[in-house]
């Protein structure tokens, strides 16, 4: 699940590593999923990469990377790393703790 | 306390739910078993009343002693600073972890970190503990302080609908498991976790009184069982967490009635002449300089000559110290020193807390083993405790010492001459025989007057005695009862001085009186002898004026008779003298 694409509406050119913790398929990881993909599109069209974790597969990597509550995205590049909870149905949250706004 | 209290768990086992062990010294006693197995356990209370090392305890002695494995999952401490915190009580939380008994599991959530960005759940959570649960087979379960979401989280609605999914999973999954919560102002958690978890609370307090810290524990709540519902003291030293049940309910100690002497004869003899009973708890309380060290030692120097081990607590002085004063009143206490059969433990009473101290005492008294304990003064330790704190601390003593048939007698410092049955730490009733010693000042001195209080089952001597100090030991000497009441010391001495006084001059003047009498009565003689002189002399005039006469009346009738016969001649006589006889009557 890997998406590169340029986009030239923003002016920086920082690549973003993100990883997006879901449980299952509940309508929590769904949505989730939908709505991070939208704003990635729109905003860091080419320039992200975006790898989705299904936390019941993966129980390791659950503690490993300290996950609590779900769904969970880690930006671990550009730094600072950060942590953003939710179904990012909050768009402007999202962009703000993504460093878009 | 242990095998009393093992009794009635034994008995409740039929009916009671299924309990786990939590293998913490005294919390199974007070639970009865332990706790609730295969259900949550809310431990709550404020900063640093324990709740981490409790929790930890809990699951360590669970994996070590019991062969429960367990997950602790933190909120608060990194692993590594968990470890490093309890390494100092000995337990090796890597080691455990390496041997797949313990995992521990840090859940860092930081609020600075996070951004909130629409629904969310917990699953991450409860997929983690899962894992960690099933990785190990895990039995039991903590979670230390999971109100540390609240900082964390913001949406207090998911927050307290996912915590309350995640009891009722840790339910299901059937470990027996341990919530911590800070305490909050009213509540007995901050966010209200006692709603989520009702089956048994246990609230840790930590209270600084007068710059003392005493940690207390009080099982709020348990469901299912009956409990102790008193607050308990509690400690935590280098082998983890005690808790002191106050005391055991039941008073079914094993009595003797062997004697043991108190060390001083007329002490003993006081006590119809055999001292105090074996296993007893005797006070002997005064005031300031009276003695009580020199009587408490006295009693460890006789129990030591027979042989029996001894500990001296002291709370004033130090052991060179005491062993020096006593040297001076003629007790060598080195010498049972040296042959292990006392043994000092001094500190002050400062030092740390009641509950310490009384940790400290029972533990000390497990390695000793010693058949006579003192404990001087008990009164020092009211610097660290209320009054009713330091009687309850006596009252868990005086059981134990009971249930160990150990002799104990304590010293106790009045603070004032009248006698108050109030005072010495209302140990008073505690106590099998209490002797008092007062200061009685009199004529510019002060003495000491001993006498028996009381003395639970035996005769006892209801006299003041004079109790003397001197190099060879201790005595006690009859007080003298004069006409002034009692009298001691250099008055005792200066009346009996007196008296062999007055009884020289009595005697001297009984000899006086004497010698008066005998000379009256010479005198008198002397006079009486007079006086029957005079009267013979006057009987001698009477008789002479009598004699005098006769002569004359008899000169007279003869020259008569020789007249008439010169003149009638002889044939008159008869007629004459018959005339003259009748005359003769009547001049009589």
């Amino acid at each position: 699940m890997q998406n590169f694409t340029m986009d030239e509406s923003v002016p920086t050119e920082e690549f973003y590593i993100l990883r997006l913790f879901v449980s299952g398929t509940s309508s929590n990881s769904v949505k989730a999923i939908n709505n991070l993909r939208n704003i990635c599109e729109m905003h860091l069209k080419g320039r992200y990469e975006l790898e989705i974790i299904d936390i019941h597969q993966q129980p390791q990597l659950v503690k490993s990377e300290d996950v609590a509550a779900v769904p969970l995205l880690l930006k671990k590049s550009p730094l600072p790393v950060r942590r953003l909870i939710g179904d990012m149905s909050e768009r402007e949250k999202v962009l703000k703790g993504l460093g878009l706004t | 306390m242990v095998k009393n209290a093992k009794q009635p768990q034994k008995a409740f086992k039929a009916v009671s739910i299924p309990k786990s062990p939590s293998g913490i010294s005294g919390l199974d006693e007070i639970t009865l078993g332990g706790l609730p197995t295969g259900r949550p356990t809310l431990i709550c209370g404020s900063a640093g009343c324990g709740k981490t090392l409790f929790s930890l305890e809990f699951i360590v002695r669970g994996a070590m002693e019991y062969n429960e494995p367990g997950v602790f999952m933190a909120f608060e401490e990194k692993a590594d600073e968990l470890a490093a915190n309890v390494a100092s009580l000995g337990f090796d939380l890597k080691k455990l972890e390496a041997e797949k008994r313990i995992r521990l599991d840090y859940v860092h959530i930081d609020k600075s970190e996070i951004h909130e960005t629409g629904e969310y759940n917990l699953d991450g959570l409860f997929i983690r503990l899962g894992y960690a649960i099933d990785s190990i087979g895990a039995r039991r379960v903590v979670l230390d302080t999971i109100e540390n979401l609240f900082s964390g989280l913001t949406n207090e609605a998911i927050l307290r609908a996912e915590i309350r999914r995640l009891f009722q999973w840790l339910k299901n999954k059937g470990v027996t498991a341990i919530i911590t919560g800070e305490r909050g102002e009213g509540t007995l958690t901050k966010q209200g976790l006692e709603e989520y978890v009702s089956d048994c609370v246990i609230l840790l307090d930590h209270r600084v009184v007068d710059q003392i810290s005493t940690r207390r524990l009080r099982v709020v709540k348990y469901r299912g069982s009956i409990h102790g519902t008193n607050e308990y003291p509690f400690l935590i030293d280098e082998d983890g967490i005690s808790v002191l049940p106050v005391t055991s309910l039941n008073l079914d100690k094993a009595v003797s009635s062997e004697r043991v002497s108190s060390g001083i004869p007329a002490l003993d003899k006081m006590l119809t002449k055999d001292g105090f009973y074996r296993g007893s708890s005797i006070l002997v309380s005064g005031t300031a300089g009276t003695g009580k060290t020199s009587v408490a030692a006295s009693f460890v120097n006789a129990a030591c000559a027979r042989n029996e081990r001894t500990l001296f607590f002291a709370f004033e002085e130090s052991p060179q110290q005491i062993i020096r004063n006593m040297r001076s009143i003629g007790m060598d206490l080195q010498k049972h020193v040296n042959k292990g059969l006392l043994q000092f433990y001094a500190s002050r009473p400062t030092l740390y807390g009641l509950e310490m101290h009384l940790v400290a005492i029972h533990k000390a008294i497990r390695q000793f083993k010693p058949s006579v304990v003192v404990l001087d003064p008990i009164t020092n330790l009211i610097t660290v405790g209320s009054v009713s704190e330091v009687k309850s601390m006596l009252v868990r003593l005086i059981d134990y010492f009971q249930s160990e048939q150990i002799t104990v007698l304590f010293t106790a410092l009045s603070l004032n001459n009248i006698v108050n049955e109030q005072t010495d730490e209302g140990v008073s009733s505690l106590v099998d025989a209490w002797i008092l010693i007062r200061d009685i000042e009199s004529n510019g001195e002060r003495n000491r007057g001993l006498y028996i209080m009381k003395s639970r089952g035996m005769a006892h001597s209801n006299q003041v005695r004079e109790f003397v100090i001197t190099e060879k030991g201790l005595d006690l000497i009859d007080v003298y009862l004069g006409p002034e009441g009692i009298l001691t010391g250099s008055a005792r001495e200066a009346q009996i001085l007196q008296e062999q006084t007055g009884r020289i001059l009595h005697t001297n003047a009984l000899g006086r009186k004497d010698r008066e009498l005998v000379r009256k009565r010479s005198l008198l003689e002397a006079k009486i002898e007079a006086l029957k002189t005079e009267f013979e002399s006057a009987e001698e005039e009477l008789n002479k004026v009598y004699i005098e006469e006769e002569l004359k009346r008899q000169v007279l009738e003869q020259n008569r008779q020789q007249i008439t016969e010169l003149r009638k001649g002889s044939k008159y006589r008869a007629a004459t003298e018959a005339s003259s006889s009748s005359k003769n009557k009547k001049g009589k």
